[in-house]
């Protein structure tokens, strides 16, 4: 009762091993369950029945930075959250992406002051910018898909470099 | 003025000898740094203000000097009145005595005027900032902190500005 049997005869197809590992991972791409702010109601409703993202792999988000790749910044981040935010990168295990939901994670938005980290790319690495104050869910589902684009165009040559 | 408050300003003013600002019926006593706890436990305990409702500070510079005015705002619910108590503080080594032997509430307010105004408390129980993280420069409320520090970054001056930028590493 393999998948063999389901197909029928389909004969073979072939592809780059690095295609496939890209494939998987694009599929399956849990994100960390946290927010900061506002950008978070979006994103919970970006998750929820209405928008779906599980439709494209993405039905789990994980508590724990250890079992998820990708981190969505969403909201405003402080200066006294900031170590915060870096340890839980650094916790979360390789390969993992980031996105900065929204104008205050990407570059701190009107807020130009004391208090608050002036885009979150001081801190950490990011892939993708969604634009928004704050973005729709769709602006975001653009912004996962947009970084599936990134994630398949990937080379193992280049993780090894990293 | 409140009639039921009247009395008490006039009780306060023969006691400290103060001076009174009035605005909307709001009134704002101006004590001396030093008379400011025994004035707080005169308030509590014969007038009934059980309540600290708001402890903060205003920066009056460059217009006025002595520049810091703290401002304890105490709440009366038996008798259902409010008063706001003034103390002017000086820019150089601004400093006022603890309120938490009087009120409790007290203890985080006055982290906070020494997080934001750098106005040293003097015999606080847990004398840190609150608000800012540890190691932080200076006092964010203070009018001459400076405002901001990132260049906006137009379409001529994009990638100038972006070499400055101090991104994260992997």
């Amino acid at each position: 009762m393999g998948i063999e049997q389901k197909l029928g005869n389909m004969g073979v197809a072939t592809l780059t091993l690095e295609t496939a590992v890209n494939w998987a991972r694009t599929n399956a791409m849990w994100p960390m369950l946290f927010g900061l702010a506002c950008c978070a109601i979006e994103m919970m409703a970006a998750q929820a029945s209405h928008y779906d993202m599980s439709r494209f792999g993405m039905e789990l988000m994980r508590a724990s930075p250890r079992q998820s790749d990708l981190m969505i910044v969403a909201g405003r981040l402080s200066r006294k959250m900031a170590p915060v935010l870096r340890q839980l990168y650094d916790q979360m295990p390789e390969p993992k992406w980031v996105i900065s939901m929204g104008d205050c994670a990407s570059c701190s938005g009107v807020f130009n002051n004391y208090a608050l980290v002036q885009g979150v790319d001081e801190i950490v690495p990011v892939d993708v910018y969604v634009a928004g104050c704050p973005p729709r869910p769709e602006a975001l589902i653009h912004g996962v898909v947009t970084l599936y684009e990134k994630v398949k165009g990937e080379k193992f040559k280049d993780l090894e470099k990293a | 003025m409140d009639k039921k408050l009247e009395l008490i300003v006039q009780a306060l003013q023969e006691k400290y000898a103060t001076s009174i600002e009035e605005f909307r019926e709001e009134v704002h006593v101006f004590v001396k740094a030093e008379q400011i706890v025994d004035a707080l436990t005169l308030l509590r305990d014969k007038y009934d203000f059980e309540l600290l409702s708001a402890l903060t500070a205003t920066d009056y510079w460059p217009q006025q000097s002595p520049r810091f005015h703290v401002i304890y705002q105490l709440s009366s619910i038996a008798r259902n009145i409010t008063l706001q108590l003034r103390v002017p503080v000086n820019g150089d080594q601004p400093k006022i005595p603890t309120a938490t032997r009087v009120y409790d509430v007290a203890n985080w307010r006055e982290r906070e005027l020494l997080d934001m105004f750098g106005i040293e408390i003097e015999g606080h129980p847990d004398p840190r900032r609150i608000l800012m993280p540890e190691g932080t420069e200076g006092h964010p409320l203070r009018k001459d902190f400076p405002l901001g520090y990132e260049e906006p970054q137009f379409t001529f001056n994009i990638d100038e500005i972006d070499l400055r930028k101090p991104y994260a590493k992997e």
